[in-house]
């Protein structure tokens, strides 16, 4: 009996942020081209390294195999595409909701509450970078650019990218004063996608290469290649674990800020 | 204040049934500020209840605390029984709440609003079609349920925000200045659906400006001054208590006006000085006015009315509410 009630009640509470995620749904359900604007960017890189460095880059060892540079790259370019639509998501979009629409305000004189609207925020992000990932992951896979089935793990890596990286640009955001703290976001971005082990192996960086493990692409970014490659090992857990970790911490910050600014 | 007339009503009711909302000693500051000092108060099931009051009173303030969106600094809150601060989830699921500033979704049209609100409060998309759809033609307004949210005027946009209130049936209405803004028309119509849901036996709570919303609307009001209440009762018991019948306003023309304060005295009961007229509160103002004039005190113009809450809270606070 109490059993039933607890577990009505815990259905309740996993629904409560799903409404975010039906909210956008229905936003976008006018809009879908602009979602899918979001895939042009990745795949023209795709093509551009597919068609042109690729043949004067020549073959890079990874894991101790060798592979054809675009194959090299792919899971990078999908890592960081999974990235850059989270943040996109999770930023601007959620500033104009927060400040200029009053949408959050609305949202929490009903049953909703501060943390339902950062996991329904972060949600939808996660799913619609997830739906870049899988269509880029099908491109990689036509232009032949895939080792092994094990690709597949790279949709649920690229959701797990996506939410670390949703959790971490909502909860910038909730510190931005104006429009103008945004110009910050790309100066954020831009060197992770450019040095997280995206275009060239981490050994490139010599004794320094411990700092790429600040990055959290690049945590991202060995996941989606250790998926292309079908390698599995240990290691790779402390990869996940690191995206998790940042993920919830965004997550919690967020809605904590959420209560603290709107519920005042 | 606790108004003497009405007190042995009041009494018998209040022990007969619970408050819907109970206050005591309810405190809010933002840092230093303290915008609600310490106020209590109890809506009863079913009636209208007005919060009356000046800028910066601290009405909104109020609003937000029933609303279960601004926790109280201190002090004791509780609707239907429940405490904000623990149950402010199931609190919120029976509250309908019209903010001051209307908060719309604009990324969706007018039906959407109502739909997406539904699904917060967890009702069935099916359920939602319909609620939405009555609540459309409630507020007059079927004919926009497709269009966006923008372009609409700001009576229209109010009335969208009533009909998304209402979507989880609520038992208590919460409307923070539900016509600041509107042409004498769209204000009637508003007045007149809001009627109609106190009809349906539904609680509402109401802050106002406008004496007139608050005569129109309010069973009983309290009127609040710099986070206080200053007074509390019926539109008419307030009237009674703290004005005449009638007011006798007067204009003598600029700078004249201090002139004729002791003159204007002596046929009222009371006196008001204003800016640009003098309003003498008596029981008769035709007859006030008569003996001024057979006193050769001609003003430029005068004006017998009823007295109104403005007087109550000009009497309260020696300032008037719009200005
Ligand atoms: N979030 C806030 N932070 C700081 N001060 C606030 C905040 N909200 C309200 N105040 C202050 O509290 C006081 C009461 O404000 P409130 O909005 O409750 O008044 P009001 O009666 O609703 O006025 P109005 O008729 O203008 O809407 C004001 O001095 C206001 O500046
Ligand atoms: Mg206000």
């Amino acid at each position: 009996m109490s059993l039933v009630t607890t577990s009505a009640s815990v259905w309740r509470d996993i629904r409560r942020p799903q409404r975010l995620i039906e909210r956008s749904a229905m936003v976008y359900r006018r809009n879908w081209i602009i979602i899918l604007s979001g895939l042009f960017e990745p795949m023209l890189f795709l093509l551009s390294i597919r068609v042109g460095l690729s043949q004067l880059v020549g073959d890079v060892e990874v894991s101790g195999r060798r592979i054809a540079y675009d194959e090299f790259v792919a899971p990078g370019l999908l890592a960081a595409a999974a990235m850059n639509g989270a943040i996109f998501d999770s930023t601007m979009n959620i500033f104009h909701k927060w400040k200029a629409s009053k949408l959050y305000d609305a949202l929490l004189t009903t049953p909703l509450t501060a943390a339902d609207i950062a996991v329904g925020e972060i949600g939808w992000a996660v799913l619609r970078g997830t739906i870049y990932a899988t269509a880029f992951l099908i491109t990689m896979a036509a232009m032949g650019m895939v080792e092994s089935a094990w690709v597949v793990m790279a949709v649920p890596v690229a959701a797990l990218i996506g939410f670390t990286f949703a959790s971490l640009g909502m909860a910038a955001t909730t510190f931005m004063r104006s429009w103008a703290d945004f110009e910050y976001v790309p100066a954020a971005t831009l060197p992770l996608f450019l040095f997280s082990a995206t275009f060239y192996p981490v050994s490139a960086y010599g004794d320094w290469s411990w700092v790429v493990n600040l990055s959290p692409l690049y945590h991202g970014v060995e996941l989606v290649r250790a998926a292309n490659l079908g390698v599995w090992e240990a290691a790779l857990l402390a990869h996940v674990a690191v995206l998790v970790v940042l993920g919830v911490a965004g997550t919690t910050v967020a809605a904590r800020r959420i209560e603290k600014l709107l519920l005042s | 204040m606790p108004n003497r007339n009405l007190g042995p009503i009041f009494v018998t009711v209040t022990s007969m049934r619970e408050g819907v909302i109970t206050a005591t000693g309810l405190v809010k500051s933002f840092g230093g500020l303290v915008a609600v000092g310490g106020i209590d108060f109890t809506v009863m099931p079913g009636e209208a209840f007005g919060f009356l009051g000046p800028n910066g009173a601290g009405k909104t303030s109020t609003m937000r605390m029933i609303g279960c969106v601004s926790p109280p600094t201190t002090g004791d809150l509780q609707l239907f029984g429940l405490d904000p601060r623990h149950d402010g989830r199931t609190i919120r699921a029976r509250l309908g709440v019209v903010p001051q500033m209307d908060q719309l979704d604009n990324e969706l049209t007018v039906v959407e609003n109502l739909l997406i609100y539904a699904r917060y409060f967890d009702i069935s998309r099916r359920e939602a079609r319909s609620r939405a759809t009555e609540l459309l033609e409630f507020v007059q307004l079927s004919e926009r349920a497709n269009s966006k949210v923008e372009p609409l005027s700001g009576g229209q946009k109010r009335r969208v925000s009533i009909a998304r209130s209402l979507i989880n049936d609520p038992d208590v209405l919460i409307l923070d200045e539900p016509t600041t803004g509107l042409d004498p028309q769209a204000r009637h119509v508003l007045w007149d659906r809001l009627y109609q849901l106190k009809e349906e036996g539904r609680t509402l709570v109401l802050t106002t400006h406008y004496m007139d919303e608050a005569e129109q609307l309010c069973d009983r009001l309290v009127v609040m001054d710099g986070g206080r209440i200053v007074a509390e009762g019926s539109p008419q018991s307030l009237i009674a208590t703290y004005a005449t019948r009638e007011v006798l306003e007067l204009r003598f023309g600029r700078g004249r006006n201090a002139d004729h304060v002791a003159d204007a005295a002596e046929v009222g009961e009371r006196v008001e000085e204003l800016p640009d007229r003098l309003l003498v509160y008596t029981t008769d103002g035709e007859g006030s006015l008569a003996t001024l004039r057979n006193r050769n005190i001609v003003p430029d113009s005068a004006l017998v009315r009823r007295s109104s809450l403005e007087d109550v809270f000009l009497r309260l606070t020696g300032r008037t509410l719009v200005d």
